[in-house]
């Protein structure tokens, strides 16, 4: 029987991508998702695609999480590769998380403390038993609300900064950099550092900023404070010389205080590591600050042993968009590299089957040629 | 396409890409960082490629993508298709039509004039990474041109099996002066790379690394005097048109050892048996 080249790809994906938007739909009778709904009830899902996305837009990001069924990388892919075709019209001042309209704060550091502790719409505490009334679905009686006025809420930082307990960060003038604009290149500053690991994937960050509790790299954290609200974004146009605001944003910070260093000349002080995400990701600020500090080991002067804080390591690999991509590259075909490893198999094989074949002793260390000289090398300059 | 610019990227984009482009080709087989914008298609995917082919490409250019030597994989079916609709470039399968050819794993069997050029997609730029892993490392060595550690490699092959191991993304040495990746291609095509006419120009996205081999540029696969650098292919024709000098697939026919080899190039097979070349397996093209 003859044989006829496979053909027909173009046919095959225009199928396969047809069969995917009719899975995606689901059983055709029950009613269709809204993306009001996936905002409001399925957040936490929104605020991951935002956060590792890195695009602000909860409506955006509905949409790309209802186009991704669910999955938040390819959710957050979906945003990625959106927002690289947006303009840039201007750079926002700095948020002053000082200004947080504070829906959750805590500090495990202080008892209590000057705009006290707010535990706001968290799950800790939460028996983690599967609502079966929740299943069946129902009005949920409102929250109850008080009227005492929210006070002022300083940063613990600021308030241990005031004591000259903890480091100062120097500020700068400097232009921060921008990974989507410009490749990493190394040494790497923080504030790079700083947007990698916000951009970064919440699993992986987890996992290594466990590993630094766990012994690979510890520096004795303390969750200084934690707080979650909404900021507002402002810019300065050029042409007014005055900031003005262009929108909120609701942000996690986590403010991370770990063991002290010192010198002969400035006293011991408490150092930082620093954690805010998109949305509300408790568990992603806080990994991302335990990773921030246990990159500053160098800088710090203290031994760089563990992977979290090897720079290189982590910053090379904490972005899902490029690992899920690499990864899952392996799928496409390689037919024509595993032919040539086929083809150098065999001939290894065949080279040990006829040595074997030989009556001489056979393969003793004269066997194989020592090369003598080294062509390329030679011309090397 | 509405609300894209032609061939997607920006201008801007484009022209930082094409600094980075010329930089490359004024510095052969150099690695150049450049600020790889976030693609809709996957990183590992061919972003790297699409990127270049992006800036170089014009509106009176005839596009060719290839997967694998085919026209027809499926990867090379969707970046062809990305470009015919944010580009609306004219597209081909033909080699010889092409003015740009956008690759992976493969070099087209038609040898490339000097009106071509040809974008690799490049999945690992560094060709030191397995022995080094770390970048700041590699950028120090290709500064010395220390290269010790890929010569140790070679060596410790010859010692261990008699021969150099390496068959897909054989290194080699690009105007005497850098150690180079030539993407995943089977060594099999190494030697097309060196003095070629046409322009070759490597994108590796996820990398952010453009690099270029200038046309006419020596390159030179690693190898020792007393153990030349040997591609390798399958010693079989191909077994639909007959080809002796191609470079093979391997198709698994039935599930007791049956073998078909043919042509990865399949426009070059393609056009063989129009020309009336008829392999083992193969059917008088009339026939079809």
């Amino acid at each position: 029987m003859a044989y006829v080249a496979v053909k027909g790809g173009e046919r095959a994906i225009d199928n396969a991508h047809a069969w995917l938007a009719e899975e995606r739909r689901g059983d055709p009778a029950l009613p269709d998702l809204t993306l009001p709904q996936l905002r409001e009830q399925l957040g936490r899902a929104v605020d991951r695609a935002m956060a590792e996305g890195s695009l602000y837009d909860p409506d955006l990001g509905a949409l790309a999480v209802k186009q991704a069924q669910g999955d938040l990388i390819e959710a957050a892919f979906l945003l990625r590769a959106y927002r690289t075709t947006l303009p840039r019209f201007a750079h926002s001042r700095p948020i002053d998380t000082a200004a947080m309209q504070v829906e959750r704060r805590i500090s495990a550091v202080f008892k209590d403390l000057p705009g006290g502790q707010v535990l706001g719409p968290t799950y800790d505490y939460t028996h983690r038993l599967l609502d079966f009334a929740l299943a069946a679905g129902g009005p949920v009686p409102p929250a109850p609300r008080t009227d005492t006025p929210v006070e002022a809420m300083p940063r613990v930082s600021d308030i241990l900064r005031a004591e000259g307990m903890m480091e100062t960060d120097a500020p700068s003038e400097a232009e921060p950099g921008d990974l989507t604009r410009e490749p990493l290149s190394f040494p790497a500053e923080r504030d790079v550092r700083l947007q990698a690991l916000a951009r970064g994937d919440e699993g992986f960050l987890l996992g290594l900023g466990y590993s630094t509790q766990r012994g690979y790299g510890g520096s004795h954290p303390f969750a200084g404070e934690i707080r979650m609200g909404e900021v507002t974004v402002e810019i300065e146009p050029p042409e007014l010389g005055f900031a003005i605001e262009i929108g909120d944003l609701v942000v996690t910070e986590c403010q991370m205080v770990n063991q002290f260093k010192g010198s002969k000349t400035v006293p011991p002080q408490f150092t930082r590591g620093y954690g805010l995400v998109f949305g509300f990701s408790e568990r992603k600020a806080m990994a991302m600050a335990l990773v921030d500090r246990a990159m500053r080991a160098e800088e710090l002067g203290e031994d760089v042993t563990a992977p979290a804080q090897n720079v290189e390591f982590v910053l090379y690999h904490s972005d899902n968009i490029e690992a899920t991509g690499f990864v899952e590259h392996l799928k496409l075909p390689h037919y024509v590299d595993f032919q040539s490893e086929l083809q150098n198999l065999r001939r290894l094989r065949a080279e040990v089957e006829r040595a074997r074949d030989r009556p001489a002793p056979a393969l003793v260390d004269g066997d194989t040629d020592t090369p003598t000289t080294a062509s390329q090398a030679g011309s090397l300059p | 396409m509405m609300g894209y610019n032609f061939a997607y990227l920006d201008e801007q984009t484009k022209r930082m890409i094409r600094r980075a482009l010329l930089k490359a080709v004024a510095i052969p087989g150099h690695q150049v960082p450049f600020g790889s914008r976030e693609m809709p298609l996957p990183y590992g995917w061919g972003t790297g490629g699409i990127q270049v082919t992006a800036s170089v490409l014009g509106q009176q250019d005839v596009l060719k993508v290839i997967d694998q030597g085919a026209d027809d994989t499926t990867n090379a079916v969707s970046i062809r298709r990305f470009f015919a609709r944010t580009a609306g470039v004219r597209t081909t399968t033909h080699t010889a039509a092409a003015t740009v050819i956008q690759t992976r794993h493969r070099i087209p069997e038609t040898k490339l004039r000097d009106d071509q050029i040809i974008v690799y997609q490049v999945p690992q730029p560094e060709p030191l990474f397995r022995l080094e892993p770390s970048r700041v490392e590699t950028r120090r060595m290709h500064g010395l041109a220390d290269y010790g550690l890929m010569h140790v490699k070679l060596y410790e092959d010859i010692a261990r099996y008699g021969q150099i191991s390496i068959s897909y993304d054989y290194p080699v040495m690009v105007n005497g002066r850098y150690l180079m990746s030539p993407s995943p291609i089977p060594s099999f095509d190494n030697p097309k790379m060196d003095r070629m006419p046409a322009l070759q120009l490597f994108g590796a996205g996820r990398e952010k690394r453009i690099y270029a081999i200038p046309p006419w540029t020596e390159v030179r696969s690693l190898d020792f005097e007393d153990h030349p650098f040997r591609p390798i292919n399958a010693p079989h024709p191909c077994g639909l048109c007959g080809a002796t000098d191609s470079y093979l697939d391997e198709v698994v026919t039935d599930d007791h050892g049956g073998r078909l080899f043919v042509c990865s190039d399949t426009d070059h097979c393609a056009e063989r048996r129009a020309a009336g070349h008829v392999g083992t397996d193969g059917v008088k093209e009339a026939a079809e």
